[in-house]
């Protein structure tokens, strides 16, 4: 199930909605395409024609190409579609809320710390804290929220750096936006 | 495309500021202090290039822009062309372009005209490179007396830089209402704005707050009318050689 957009297609259109969202991150293979909250739209506009709205999570994400290359072929081979076209739409713009709780969950379990909601983020800055940034992040190995930040830009633009004070292992946190 | 001419030269100024920073920001590689740093300046060229990208494919084929076009048809404020110096030098640079793009990105993305969608976008992703420039700057200005000296020294040498930015982009705000409406880009406002915000971080970085000009004859700045300095031109001829030596390569 993709999350935050309810489904408003046809059966058809849901399947092809539910196979596309089937397809692996290329960057963070542990999560879909539907758990990262991608995919925005599919539209059938004619018999084995369709069209699929992804949206980038960063400006310059350079995994959208390889995700549409994926998308294109999923739906040729497993729904037997003829003509598949990815767009990519900018608005409304992608933020890791869109990101399913099935997701967060997979990113602990694969040793990143999830984003923290707009919700939660919200709910500490209001009854504390003046940077909503530096707000305690948990560390996905020992569950310690002893942890400092290293960099503000990781391994990918999504992610920061940050180390365990408890555990002493580095970690990457998947960024707010 | 469908988009009006003065939109399209908008979407130009816009997208050769990310282009061209982007591009200073990538000549770190392999020479940042830390590698932590030299990730962190990769990223936020990454995000620039994708603006840019977006930008670009307003006007025309991103490539053909990027690398087929002689110094005088670029847009970019002078500012971002400017060398990368020594790190402290690449700091100041970016507290005070993030600074500006981000206060402009905001007013964009509120105003809900042609380049909302990328700006509410792109906001989002400003906002961390601006706080990467803010901490940088504290760090260095409140350090040691060698860092404070040279950060110091940067702030001050690209302070006449920092006029050039507020001169009102023709299109961007095209067809939108006044800012007091929550649309349009109130330039005055802006520039407050940003004199605000970068004094503040001057300030707490223990940090004297330039006193130079920022805009008339002792200022720089017509980067938006293809006048670049001597630098940007080096630059240039550095990015585009591949292209223009072995055109359509591909790998």
């Amino acid at each position: 199930m993709v999350t935050g957009t309810p489904p408003t297609g046809t059966p058809l259109e849901e399947e092809l909605r539910r196979l596309a969202g089937t397809v692996p991150d290329p960057e963070l293979p542990v999560l879909t395409l539907g758990e990262l909250g991608v995919l925005r739209a599919v539209h059938v506009s004619a018999p084995g024609r369709v069209e699929v709205e992804l949206t980038p999570t960063y400006t310059g994400c350079p995994a959208v190409e390889a995700m549409a290359a994926d998308i294109e072929r999923v739906l040729h081979e497993s729904a037997g579609m003829t003509e598949v076209t990815v767009r990519t739409v900018l608005a409304p713009a992608w933020s890791t809320d869109d990101i399913s709780a099935e997701g967060r969950r997979k990113l602990t379990e694969f040793g990143i710390a999830p984003p923290r909601t707009t919700r939660e983020i919200d709910a500490a800055s209001a009854a504390r804290e003046p940077i909503p940034l530096s707000l305690a992040i948990r560390c996905p190995h020992c569950g310690s929220i002893d942890t400092e930040l290293l960099s503000r830009f990781s391994s990918t633009a999504c992610k920061a750096l940050r180390r365990c004070v408890s555990c002493r292992e580095p970690f990457d946190h998947f960024k707010e936006l | 495309m469908s988009t009006v001419p003065a939109t399209r030269s908008a979407a130009l100024a816009l997208g050769d500021d990310a282009l061209i920073l982007s591009h200073r920001l990538g000549q770190w590689a392999g020479h940042a202090p830390v590698l932590e740093e030299e990730v962190a300046l990769a990223n936020i060229a990454l995000d620039l290039l994708g603006q840019a990208r977006i930008l670009l494919s307003l006007v025309g084929d991103e490539d053909e822009l990027a690398y087929r076009r002689e110094e005088r048809a670029f847009r970019n404020l002078q500012v971002v062309e400017q060398p990368n110096g020594d790190f402290a030098h690449t700091l100041a640079r970016q507290l005070y372009f993030s600074t500006y793009q981000h206060l402009l990105y905001a007013r964009l993305a509120a105003g809900g005209g042609a380049f909302a969608p990328l700006a509410a976008k792109a906001v989002k992703e400003t906002a961390y490179h601006r706080d990467h420039a803010e901490q940088w700057t504290l760090r260095l200005g409140d350090g040691t007396t060698e860092s404070h000296d040279r950060m110091q020294r940067a702030v001050d040498a690209l302070w006449r830089f920092t006029g050039e930015p507020f001169q009102p982009v023709e299109g961007l705000d095209a067809g939108l209402g006044t800012e007091a409406d929550g649309q349009g880009v109130d330039w005055q406002q802006l520039e407050s704005d940003w004199l605000a915000s970068v004094s503040g971080v001057l300030e707490r970085a223990t940090l004297a707050v330039p006193q130079g000009p920022r805009t008339g004859a002792w200022a720089a700045g017509a980067g938006r009318q293809g006048l670049h300095t001597e630098p940007f031109g080096l630059m240039l001829a550095e990015m585009q050689h591949l292209h223009r030596s072995h055109p359509g390569a591909t790998w």
